[in-house]
């Protein structure tokens, strides 16, 4: 009995000591590296998959799930920039974004300008919507704007057009030739999208600067990297390479998806 | 006095289709618990409801920070840990449609898994021998370890995929009922995070199990399919 109980003891031990070897993690920090050869087949096939998943799944203009009032319990958790310090940025703000101009050009048969106040004659919608960041918090927020569809039409875009980029008044880094503007893009199904809007009122009130003022974006089925704030530009493009690092966003130079639909 | 016991005789126990995908699970949840931990990180704090409470509080639990050797990466990189665990959730959700059509079709669902009236009869004397640590070897799974499995693959796994696809805003505008049935975006969240915890205490147990019911012969069983079974005639042991 005892010799017995002992070697399946040793045995046992024996056997826990093969899983040792897994402890720690630090052998996959290679895929940290951007470049690294299988973290670029893993994102590479992953976003493949999941936005044609997405695509095939979704409907056009199905719509986010939005809120009712009762649902608004607290602000916008602001994120990213808060309060930029770009001299373009600091420009606008001083005379209240009085002077601000939304420039839309790039693809487009007819570039033009618009003032806020222009934008704001433009047919609105108001919803009250989840934004759901990527670090895995939500709140939800009342959102009015101008749709960016009905934008798009004023300026008529070339059949070439296949994104739209936002590109904007703030810099989160900045590097040796100067800041590293925020940008964004998504594609002509969600820049058509109903609750596509530029935004610039937020809980009834004139959108607050830490949350994106005077213009922010809404893309209700993708992560909050994807409205991107202080809007300057818009800008209808064939191909997303050539702007900043060519992924699309300033998030996706980072490693992060260019499709952020979960 | 000692008797020789004699083995018994060695049965085909598990079939292609079980060994692959127990396979592809084991690893494939060794990277998302890891990557998991990783993404949490990014936000380490639970909430009840869709919304995360900053004004007001429905904070349920909260921590500092998941220590770097239970991450992917072992440093803070919330890009590089969503490419892991992205990656391994479609092979884990995949493995998951295979060896459910699979399993329906050599019966392994109904013959091995499903328990039945006899089973709810015998769990009484399996739990007493289980707590004596004394484990009959038969073809047939006993009725503790069915419900243990059962559990994990009919519960744990449907409900970790669901809330797992309640974080995507994307599929929220096609499902919007799926987060609503979960008491709201966070709580499925809250509640990816308590399956994520139970499935490491049913490897733990899982392990446990097959050490004090002989590491070898079940291994063998799950790799090659092969699986030695107590002996008929009880030789009694010194």
């Amino acid at each position: 009995m005892t010799t017995l109980s002992r070697r399946k003891l040793l045995r046992t031990a024996a056997c826990a000591s093969l899983a040792l070897p897994f402890g720690g993690c630090n052998m996959f920090d290679g895929l940290r590296n951007r470049q690294n050869a299988m973290r670029q087949f893993m994102q590479q096939s992953v976003n493949g998959l999941t936005y044609r998943t997405q695509r095939l799944l979704l409907a056009a203009d199905q719509l986010a799930p939005e809120f009712h009032r009762s649902d608004i319990r607290q602000g916008q958790k602001p994120n990213g920039s808060i309060d930029p310090d770009t001299p373009e940025y600091l420009k606008v703000k001083a005379n209240n974004f009085i002077d601000y101009q939304l420039t839309v050009d790039g693809l487009v048969e007819n570039p033009q300008s618009f003032s806020l106040q222009a934008l704001q004659a433009m047919p609105q919608r108001t919803q009250i919507t989840r934004h759901d960041c990527v670090e895995g918090w939500s709140t939800i927020a009342q959102w009015q704007g101008t749709p960016l569809s009905h934008v798009l039409d004023q300026v008529r875009l070339k059949p070439q057009a296949r994104y739209i980029v936002f590109h904007c008044l703030d810099a989160l880094t900045k590097s040796l030739s100067g800041p590293e503007y925020y940008y964004e893009s998504i594609d002509l199904v969600d820049a058509r999208h109903p609750q596509t809007i530029l935004a610039h009122a937020m809980n009834g009130a004139p959108l607050p600067i830490e949350n994106g003022a005077p213009l922010r974006a809404r893309v209700e089925r993708q992560l909050g990297y994807k409205m991107a704030k202080y809007i300057r530009r818009i800008e209808a493009v064939a191909t997303l390479d050539g702007i900043q690092g060519g992924n699309g966003s300033y998030w996706a130079d980072r490693g992060y998806e260019w499709f952020a639909g979960i | 006095m000692t008797e020789k016991v004699r083995p018994g005789r060695i049965i085909k126990r598990q079939r292609l289709a079980t060994r692959i995908t127990h396979w592809l699970w084991a690893v494939s949840l060794l990277f998302l618990l890891l990557s998991g931990l990783q993404i949490f990180n990014a936000y380490p704090r639970l909430h009840i409801g869709n919304e995360a409470g900053f004004a007001y509080d429905n904070t349920l639990f909260e921590l500092t920070e998941i220590p770097g050797w239970l991450t992917i990466p072992s440093t803070r990189d919330l890009a590089t840990g969503r490419v892991v665990h992205f990656f391994f959730a479609w092979i884990f959700v995949a493995t998951f449609f295979v060896w459910f059509a699979a399993s329906l079709r050599n019966r392994h669902l109904k013959k091995d898994l499903l328990p039945r009236g006899s089973d709810i009869a015998a769990l009484p004397g399996d739990i007493r021998s289980h707590i004596r640590l004394k484990f009959h070897h038969t073809i047939r799974y006993s009725p503790l370890q069915k419900l243990a499995y059962a559990g994990v693959l009919f519960v744990l796994f449907p409900l970790i995929i669901l809330t797992g696809l309640c974080m995507s805003p994307g599929l929220n505008a096609v499902l919007p009922w799926l987060p609503e049935l979960f008491g709201g975006r966070q709580t499925a969240r809250t509640i990816h995070f308590i399956v994520m915890l139970l499935l490491v205490a049913f490897f733990a147990v899982h392990i446990a199990m097959i050490l004090l019911a002989g590491p070898l012969n079940e291994l063998r069983s799950i790799i090659t399919g092969r699986y030695r079974i107590d002996p008929v005639t009880k030789g009694k042991r010194s």
